[in-house]
C-alpha cells in the first residue's frame, strides 16, 4: 500500500498530516519517503536517526579524447544542447544533462563514458519503528525529479508489502507526478479558501484524470474561508476523509516542530480512522475496475 | 525599471497574498507590470480580477509516439528509456509511451531498427496577458503534470518584461513558485531584488535558509519579512537574528490574522478589502522600506 500525500497549493498541511498519519499506524512498521527534495520538512517533526546517507545525481557524459573524432554526432542528438563541439573541442554542461545516455548510444567511435554528476542526496534512518528516508535536492541545481525518482527506487516497493507514506512538493508538475506515479492510493490536503480549491482542482486532474489513481481529501483549517471546497467535493463524488478544524493551538504547536498527534492526542484515533478510509477506498476503486 | 520577485522556499507563507498587497500599493505610486511565475498552481488572477485580453498556447518538449502498426516488438525502446517511459501494450501488439514519464530525449527514436517512433511537440499549457486595475498581469496555466514549468516561466516573464519596457513601467512584481528547484531558478532571473516570505516556524526556517542560498547562489540581493509573526515570537526573533547575522535587511513582520482569508474569500488584495487595521498597516511599512531599497539599487 503506496499512499501519496499532496495538495496542489502549498502549506496546506501535508506534512502535518503524512507524519500523524505515519505515527498513528506505527504498528504497522510503516515506510516514510520525504519526497519534497526541494523543501523536505518531515524530518524536524519525525526525528528520525538517520543513519545512511549517499549522493545522487544524473550520469552525464565523459568524452574520451583518445577515441574522439569531432564528428558532432553527439551534440546533434541531443535535445537539451549539453554538448557542443567547436572545431577540436568537445564542451559538456552538466547542469542540463537529463541522464538519458542517449549521446553514448549514438557515438559512432564509443568514446563515450557516464559520470555521475551530484544532484542532491538520500538519507534514511528509523524514528522508532518508522522506517525514514528523505532526498534533498543541492542548492543552486534546477531538477528535483531525478532525486525523487531515485529514492522512489531504492526504498520501494517496500519489504512485505508495508505501507509507504509519501510526502509530496506543492504544485502539480513534473516532481508530484514522480512521486504519485504507482501510488495505490493519493491523499490530497486542502484549505476551505479560493487558493485551496483552484489548486485542489489542478491536484484532483493529475492524480485521477491524468494518473488515473483513486483520490481522497482532508481538509485542513476547516472552517476558516467559504464552503466552495466542499461544494466541489460533492460534485466531483470525492470522499472527504478528514476535517482538521482552523485551531489556532494546532499551528503554534506546529511552529514548535511537534507533530498534530503528539500536540493533541485526541486526534490519533481520527488518523487510524483516516487509514482504514483509504484503504477501503482504494479497495473499493479496485474492485469497481 | 526594476524587478522584484516574491519566494518562499516553503509553499503556503503568503507570497500570493503579499504579492496582491504589494501590487496594489505600489500602483498608486508607480507604474507598475505584474507577473504571475507559480504556473503550476497560479493564484494572483483568483485575487486581482482580471480582465483576459490575451491567450497563447505554450508548446513543452516533445513527446515519443511509437507507430502501434510498424513496432516489430523488439523492446529496444523499452531496453534504452531512462525514465520508465515505455510501457508494453496491454494487448503486447505493440509498445506504447507514456507521455507524463517522457521526458522527450529521443534515445528510443534514434535506437529503434523498424524507425517506429517518432517525436511530436506537445502543447503543456496556455499564457495570458491580462489587464488588472493596477497593471498589466501575464500568467499562464501549465496543463496537469506537464514538465517545463521552467520554460513558461521564462517565458510569462519575457513578455511581462517586454511590455513593461515598452510602456515604460517602473517595476514588475514577480509571484513566484514554492522550492528552490527549475521554476525559481527561472522566477529570479534577472530580479533586482528577491523578497522572501517566511514564517515562525520549523520548517518555516529550514526552508528560508535554503531559499537564502539559492538567491544567493544566483546574486540576487534578498529581503526578508515574516509572516504570521505572532505565532511564534520565539521562532520570529531567531529569523530576526538569523537575518541580523548575515546583514540580510527584515522589511516588514506581518501578523497572524483572519482578514487575509476573509480578503481572498472576496478576490480582493488585503490591503484594498480593509485598509485600516494592524495588517494594512504592516503591508504599507513594509512596502516604504521595500520602495526604497528598490530606490537605492536592489
Amino acid at each position: 500500500m503506496i499512499i501519496a500525500i499532496a495538495s496542489g497549493k502549498g502549506g496546506t498541511g501535508k506534512t502535518t498530516v503524512a507524519t500523524s498519519l505515519a505515527l498513528s499506524i506505527a504498528d504497522k512498521a510503516p515506510l516514510f519517503l520525504d519526497c519534497d527534495v526541494e523543501e523536505p520538512n518531515a524530518a524536524l517533526f519525525l526525528r528520525p536517526e538517520l543513519d545512511h546517507r549517499q549522493e545522487v545525481g544524473v550520469p552525464i557524459p565523459y568524452i574520451d579524447p583518445d577515441k574522439c573524432t569531432y564528428c558532432g554526432r553527439c551534440a546533434q542528438v541531443c535535445v537539451w544542447h549539453v554538448i557542443a563541439v567547436v572545431g577540436r573541442k568537445v564542451l559538456v554542461f552538466p547542469e542540463l544533462c537529463h541522464g538519458c545516455g542517449s549521446c553514448t548510444l549514438n557515438c559512432p567511435e564509443g568514446a563515450i563514458s557516464e559520470v555521475l554528476d551530484v544532484r542532491g542526496s538520500l538519507e534514511s534512518g528509523r524514528a522508532g519503528p518508522i522506517l525514514f528516508a528523505q532526498g534533498t535536492l543541492n542548492v543552486g541545481q534546477a531538477m528535483a525529479v531525478p532525486v525523487i525518482r531515485q529514492l522512489k527506487h531504492k526504498y520501494l516497493p517496500t519489504a512485505n508489502g508495508a505501507v509507504a507514506i509519501l510526502d509530496s512538493s506543492p504544485g502539480t508538475s513534473c516532481p508530484v507526478v514522480e512521486t504519485m506515479r504507482g501510488a495505490d492510493f493519493v491523499l490530497l490536503v486542502t484549505e476551505p479558501t479560493p487558493f485551496g480549491l483552484h489548486d485542489l482542482r489542478l491536484a484532483v486532474q493529475v492524480a485521477r484524470d491524468e494518473l488515473d489513481l483513486p483520490v481522497g481529501v482532508v481538509v485542513n483549517r476547516d472552517g476558516v474561508g467559504y464552503a466552495g471546497v466542499d461544494e466541489y467535493c460533492a460534485a466531483e463524488g470525492l470522499p472527504i476523509l478528514l476535517r482538521i478544524p482552523q485551531d489556532r493551538r494546532i499551528a503554534e504547536a506546529i511552529s514548535e516542530g511537534k507533530t498534530l498527534v503528539e500536540a493533541l492526542p485526541g486526534y490519533r484515533p481520527r488518523f487510524t480512522m483516516l487509514y482504514e478510509r483509504i484503504v477501503q477506498a482504494a479497495a473499493s476503486w479496485k474492485e469497481a475496475r | 525599471m526594476k524587478q522584484l520577485v516574491i519566494l518562499s522556499g516553503k509553499g503556503g507563507t503568503g507570497k500570493t497574498s503579499v504579492a496582491a498587497a504589494l501590487a496594489h500599493l505600489a500602483s498608486q505610486e508607480m507604474r507598475i507590470a505584474l507577473a504571475d511565475a507559480d504556473v503550476d498552481a497560479a493564484n494572483l488572477d483568483l485575487v486581482l480580477q482580471p480582465v483576459r485580453l490575451e491567450e497563447h498556447a505554450f508548446m513543452g518538449g516533445q513527446v515519443a509516439i511509437i507507430d502501434p502498426d510498424r513496432c516489430t516488438l523488439c523492446g529496444r525502446c523499452y531496453e534504452v528509456c531512462r525514465f520508465d517511459a515505455v510501457v508494453p501494450g496491454e494487448d503486447c501488439k505493440a509498445y506504447r509511451i507514456d507521455p507524463l514519464a517522457c521526458e522527450g530525449c529521443a534515445s528510443c527514436i534514434y535506437q529503434c531498427p523498424a524507425g517506429a517512433i517518432h517525436a511530436q511537440e506537445q502543447q503543456a499549457g496556455l499564457w495570458f496577458r491580462s489587464d488588472t486595475r493596477f497593471g498589466p498581469l501575464f500568467h499562464a496555466h501549465l496543463f496537469a503534470g506537464q514538465e517545463n514549468s521552467g520554460k513558461l516561466v521564462t517565458m510569462v516573464k519575457q513578455q511581462a518584461r517586454l511590455l513593461a519596457h515598452d510602456k515604460g513601467r517602473d517595476l514588475l512584481i514577480v509571484d513566484g513558485p514554492p522550492g528552490i528547484g527549475c521554476p525559481v531558478i527561472a522566477a529570479s532571473a534577472g530580479a533586482d531584488l528577491a523578497l522572501l516570505v517566511a514564517e515562525p516556524t520549523v520548517s518555516g526556517i529550514h526552508d528560508l535558509e535554503r531559499i537564502l542560498a539559492t538567491v544567493n547562489h544566483f546574486r540576487v540581493p534578498a529581503i526578508v519579512c515574516i509572516n504570521k509573526a505572532d505565532l511564534n515570537p520565539g521562532h520570529t526573533a531567531a529569523i530576526e537574528a538569523f537575518c541580523a547575522a548575515g546583514a540580510i535587511e527584515m522589511v516588514g513582520k506581518l501578523p497572524y490574522d483572519s482578514v487575509v482569508t476573509k480578503a481572498m474569500v472576496q478576490g480582493q488584495p488585503v490591503t484594498a478589502y480593509q485598509s485600516e487595521g494592524l495588517m494594512a498597516a504592516a503591508l504599507r511599512r513594509m512596502w516604504v522600506r521595500i520602495g526604497h531599497r528598490l530606490r537605492n539599487g536592489g
